[in-house]
């Protein structure tokens, strides 16, 4: 038996999340007023989380490195966000939901947990019309819907190509709402730089206030870690500069278990890298696999040729063009998963068929759509014989209507007009599922101590969806956190304020302050940016989209040498007291250091391809499915939760089983 | 006055409706300036009526005098505040690449607009109050037009005068406009509204410049 | 690419700032503006000197951290993008480009080019939300038809991404723009107008006592704003300003 208890609530699966909402206990109004909490971090799970406990009564402090709330890096997501209200009438419900949810994350999350997202995702939505998120609408004034990949509705209700931006908003003002009340008290530009347990539970935090460089200490009764995903241990990603593991990691490092780190999801439709000064990734949105056709040339001369400028793209015929993705998944051609499309590109790259300087890049062609729509457009228009000049026009007015603002976008950093010439893409880290180990409640292994949003590991599998992300994390703060807490919490009643003059304050300030101490005093020789870079290499080539054990055991010894090398030899100038942008990197890089070689270690255990995780050890070997990923199910159907032991090293395997009763594990295939 | 009202949006409201006053009151001056140009008498008839009727005199002139001052007093007020929400200047500020040049520089056109008050009282104002209030002269309804035209008989002075205008009008075409926008008028019939705001900016300033021309020549033969 | 930069420094707060000379070598036309900042913070870190500090984030043109004054204008001369959107190859080479923060009394300087923009964040404490409960037992969605003329007007204005560029541009530091897109976007929603007479009246109150300066309808905050906000939001701001005093 393992000492992971998932405390999954009895009874059938429908019933589970309200049977447990009616048999938790509550805190009542009077003493909530006596209980504080904390929530770190406040994207979408974070400040949902916190404006919702807030309004229930409880004295919330958020804080987040950025210096608003709203700067969070939830902002940045594009397409939308999932909720099965059936509005389209085409056949959705919680079920379907959380059936695609779970295919989808390739049988790797947990029923229970994927059941009540989809249970609470329509309450979502109303939330969010009733605060002012202007989604789409048709013209009679109801909400539009979109579909994504890897599902057969339209579920994905969206406003144009910002919805996360729109529903942090709207999380910001459920926020706002609660400050303008005294509720919450917000430290913007503050950084977690540790978790404090008291009798073993989770009492506090150690904060670095980043104007004045100050340590400062917050006690209270809970501790939510909202801190969103690690994927800048691949340096680039589709992550904001700022992203980062730190209070995760803290927190694992004082006791929660860090489930699935290898988990990451690498997104198909990227702008490839430009050159070394490269900083991050843009990602282009899913929407785009709807129109464009992803091809590389047939002949690798012709690719050779491109890549030295001396021929383009419109000039190869369609004899001369292979359309890998409908070539080789004639089912879903396009619109397969995003780890399938990416492995794709990556495989017809690596053969040598990339198409830019760097050979690391497809193309997404939207000349047929172009096409297509013009001619649907003249014949709508009632044009009889339309000119090509018009069909064009007409054509790129419908993919301008439909995709305006990321072509826009693309035409800003590549410098070249895609309705012209086909885009380039190539997939770069965009989520990790891995995340703190959550047992239904969404609280750690650390009593106390909570997490939510991309921050724990619970809903999405091996792989997410798309649409689903910003789903989850309003899900977790407005809706599931709020009730577990309280449950947690009502032991608590009679505490009283938690002091921070006690000596495990104390030691955890100590422990922080040496520790910043310790990266001032590094030798001198290399930026904090040259260590992330070199993870990062590391980790793209070894730990990316196909891993084997050669090179994961590479990765770790090769990790553990680049973090020895960084605590000797990281140079960061200036001095701690005040704002350093470099010490705030320096911290966070030094985190990444172990979290990549638990990573590492995390894809080595798992010798099996599922989802986002592929094991070139593990693949088909005849039949149709020749080569694609093969899952393991007698021997990998579960969650890996890892205890910290000191090196990431030694860090000791828990097992948490899957048990599904209420769907069949089927091979996902796409052909 | 600054006192009275504190928000900035009434504050801004206030300025576009004193101004949207005084383009009223520059229509009339206008309209009753451009008679002398055709019709000595009727320009007589006009501004006697505007010089002895006790309405006007007792009535609307001191709103008139109102809104002149306050549109002054709130403008420099404002730009104090305004200069003062930016305490450390950009050490290079390129203003021209977002907004014209009337629109940044009210400031400057108004102190134009408002020295050109002080000559243009100086010339016709002062000498009618003195001649009205002070001497008591008779009432004389066909003096009007050669005070006039002794008034543009020297270039300089004409010339002044005609500056004052180009200023005028670069006043107006922001403000004209802008107050529209500052008053929350802004829908399908504001395009219109604009176009036309801005044609009077160009319209009546160029309209004093030939009657000022006019007169100063019209002297000389 | 070579290039000269003039770069504001400054400690912190309270410490008196200055124009700094930084030439710059080996720049390329892919990179973004920041990129090109990295290079030359990678350069100062090796020579032992603190990098100069600017706020970024996300660096694709939506978290709103990005801001700087480049030769006189916010976010450059490229129009609808942030700084970190701006690319090299809007500059030629030879060229010397100023770089300084945003400047406004309500967005003292925190360091070097990095600025205190938490006024706009109090502008929205004040009023930028709607008071609904977030249990999620409100009506349904659906319940609540809404034009999608003005459920698109809505979504436009609520595209802001708070960066301060309206700020920066215009020549009284007046923030109508931030404060009416939120406003717009609240009162074109039937579910915003429930409180739209507070809302408005106390976000014009808190962004008149932050300091920022009054709105002459210059219209530089339009041309400047990445994204594009519309005017028609001032206007619509004065408008319900207007109404709501009217009402008391």
């Amino acid at each position: 038996m393992s000492i992971l208890d998932s405390k999954i609530p009895e009874g059938p699966l429908a019933d589970k999340w309200t049977t447990h909402k009616n048999n938790i206990n509550l805190v009542n109004p009077a003493n909530k007023r006596n209980i504080d909490v904390i929530v770190v971090g406040t994207g979408l799970a974070g400040g949902s989380a916190a404006a919702t406990l807030a309004e229930l009564g409880y004295n919330v402090k958020t804080f987040c490195y950025q210096d608003s709330p709203r700067r969070a890096h939830s902002i940045a997501a594009q397409g939308g966000i999932n909720a099965a209200k059936n509005y389209q009438g085409d056949g959705d419900s919680s079920y379907r939901l959380f059936y695609d949810t779970v295919k989808g994350g390739d049988y790797r999350s947990r029923e229970a947990n994927v059941y009540r997202l989809a249970e609470v995702s329509a309450n979502i939505i109303d939330q969010c019309v009733a605060q002012g998120v202007p989604f789409a609408r048709e013209y009679g004034g109801l909400l539009d819907n979109r579909s994504f990949g890897g599902v057969l509705v339209s579920r994905t209700f969206y406003a144009k190509g910002q919805t996360g931006q729109q529903l942090l908003l709207g999380a910001y003002s459920a926020m706002n709402r609660q400050i303008n009340r005294g509720k919450i008290q917000a430290f913007n530009r503050h950084e977690m730089l540790d978790l404090v347990k008291i009798d073993g539970k989770a009492r506090g935090i150690i904060a670095r206030n980043l104007v004045t460089g100050e340590i400062e200490r917050h006690s209270a009764h809970a501790v939510v870690l909202a801190t969103g995903g690690y994927g800048n241990v691949f340096f680039l990603s589709t992550n904001a500069m700022g992203s980062n593991v730190m209070a995760a990691w803290r927190a694992h490092r004082r006791g929660a278990f860090f489930a699935n780190p290898c988990y990451t999801q690498i997104h198909p439709t990227c702008i490839p890298v430009s050159g070394d000064h490269q900083s991050k990734l843009t990602l282009m949105s899913e929407s785009l696999r709807n129109d464009g056709r992803i091809w590389v040339p047939k002949r690798k001369e012709d690719a050779e040729a491109i890549r030295a400028g001396k021929l383009k793209p419109t000039q190869l015929s369609e004899e001369e063009r292979d359309y890998y993705l409908e070539r080789r998944y004639p089912a879903f051609g396009n619109l397969v998963p995003r780890d399938v499309a990416s492995r794709a590109a990556k495989e017809r790259c690596d053969a040598g068929f990339g198409v830019n300087k760097t050979g690391e890049a497809v193309y997404l062609d939207f000349a047929a759509a172009i096409q297509r729509y013009g001619k649907e457009k003249a014949l709508t228009s009632g044009i009889h014989n339309p000119s090509a000049q018009q069909i064009l026009e007409l054509g790129e007015k419908v993919i301008e209507d439909k995709y305006g603002n990321l072509f826009q976008m693309y035409e800003k950093i590549v410098d070249e007009n895609p309705y012209k010439t086909p885009m380039m893409i190539y997939p770069a880290v965009h989520y990790t599922m891995g995340g703190l180990w959550v047992d239904y409640n969404l609280q750690t292994t650390v009593p106390g101590c909570y997490a939510a949003g991309e921050a724990n590991f619970s809903d999405h599998g091996a792989n997410r969806l798309g649409a689903s992300a910003l789903m989850q994390g309003l899900a977790d703060g407005y809706f599931v956190l709020p009730y577990t807490i309280g449950d947690y919490l009502s032991h608590d009643i009679r505490t009283g304020k938690i002091p921070t003059d006690t000596p495990e304050f104390d030691q955890a300030e100590k422990e922080v302050t040496e520790r910043i101490q310790k990266l001032m005093s590094g030798a001198g020789t290399h930026s904090v940016d040259y260590y992330h870079k070199k993870l990062g290499k590391i980790m793209w080539n070894k730990c990316g989209m196909s891993r084997n054990e050669k090179e994961l055991k590479e990765a770790i010894d090769e990790i553990s040498e680049l973090r020895a090398d960084f605590w000797k030899n990281v140079k960061v100038p200036g001095d701690a007291n005040g704002m350093n942008t470099e010490l705030e990197k320096a911290g966070r890089v030094a985190d990444f250091l172990e979290l990549g070689e638990l990573f590492a270690k995390d894809a080595l255990n798992r010798n099996e391809s599922c989802g986002g995780h592929f094991r070139e050890e593990s693949v088909e070997q005849s039949g149709e499915q020749k080569g694609e990923a093969l899952r393991d199910d007698v021997n990998f159907k579960y969650v890996a939760a890892w205890e910290y032991k000191g090196a990431p090293k030694e860090a000791v395997l828990h097992k948490e089983e899957l048990t599904f009763d209420n769907i069949e594990l089927k091979t996902r295939s796409y052909k | 006055m600054s006192g009275l009202i504190k928000s900035s949006i009434a504050r801004k409201v206030a300025m576009a409706l004193s101004g949207l006053f005084l383009v009223f009151f520059l229509l009339q001056h206008f309209t009753i300036n451009f008679t002398s140009i055709f019709s000595p008498d009727t320009f007589n008839e006009l501004s006697h009526f505007m010089g002895t009727n006790p309405l006007v005199q007792f009535v609307l002139q001191p709103v008139l005098i109102f809104g002149v001052v306050f549109h002054f007093v709130m403008g420099f007020v404002l730009e104090l505040k305004n200069r003062n929400a930016r305490a450390v200047k950009y050490a290079k500020y390129n203003g021209g690449a977002n907004a014209s040049w009337m629109s940044r520089n009210m400031i400057l056109s108004g102190l134009v607009i408002l020295s050109f008050l002080g000559l243009h009282f100086y010339d016709f104002w002062i000498p009618e109050m003195v001649h009205k209030y002070v001497e008591f002269a008779p009432a004389d309804s066909t003096r009007y037009y050669h005070e006039l035209v002794e008034k543009f008989v020297s270039p300089v002075r004409t010339g002044l005068y005609i500056i004052s205008f180009v200023f005028l009008a670069l006043h107006l075409w922001h403000g004209f406009a802008s107050s529209f926008q500052s008053v929350g008028f802004n829908n399908k019939f504001a395009v219109g509204a604009k176009k036309f705001a801005k044609a009077f900016a160009i319209v009546i300033p160029l309209g004093f410049i030939i009657v000022s021309i006019v007169l100063h020549f019209s002297h000389n033969h | 690419m070579n290039l000269t930069l003039k770069i504001w420094r400054q400690k912190d707060a309270n410490a008196q700032g200055k124009i700094v000379e930084y030439p710059i070598s080996g720049v390329e036309g892919d990179m973004s503006f920041l990129e090109m900042l990295d290079v030359l913070n990678e350069g100062l870190i090796n020579k032992g000197e603190e990098p100069v500090v600017f706020d970024h984030d996300c660096r694709e043109g939506i978290c709103g951290a990005c801001s700087l004054q480049i030769n006189g204008e916010p976010h450059g001369p490229d129009r609808l993008v942030t700084t970190c959107q701006l690319h090299m190859r809007k500059f030629n080479d030879g060229d010397t480009i100023f770089i300084e923060p945003f400047r406004a009394k309500a967005f003292p300087v925190v360091k070097d080019l990095m600025v205190d923009r938490s006024a706009f964040d109090r502008i929205q404490h004040a009023g930028g939300y709607i008071s609904v409960n977030t249990s999620g037992n409100t009506i349904d969605a659906n319940a609540i038809p809404v034009n999608k003329e003005d459920a698109d007007d809505a979504f436009s204005a609520a595209t802001c991404i708070g960066c301060g560029a309206c700020v920066a541009a215009c020549k009284n530091a007046s923030a109508m723009l931030f404060t009416s897109a939120k406003v717009s976007q609240y009162a074109l929603l039937p579910q915003g107008q429930v409180e739209a007479t507070d809302r408005v009246l106390a976000m014009v109150n808190q962004m008149d006592e932050e300091g920022f300066g009054n709105c002459t309808n210059t219209g530089a905050c339009e041309i400047e704003c990445p994204k594009g906000i519309s005017l028609e939001n001032i206007a619509r701001m004065n408008r319900e300003y207007l109404k709501a005093s009217a009402k008391g």
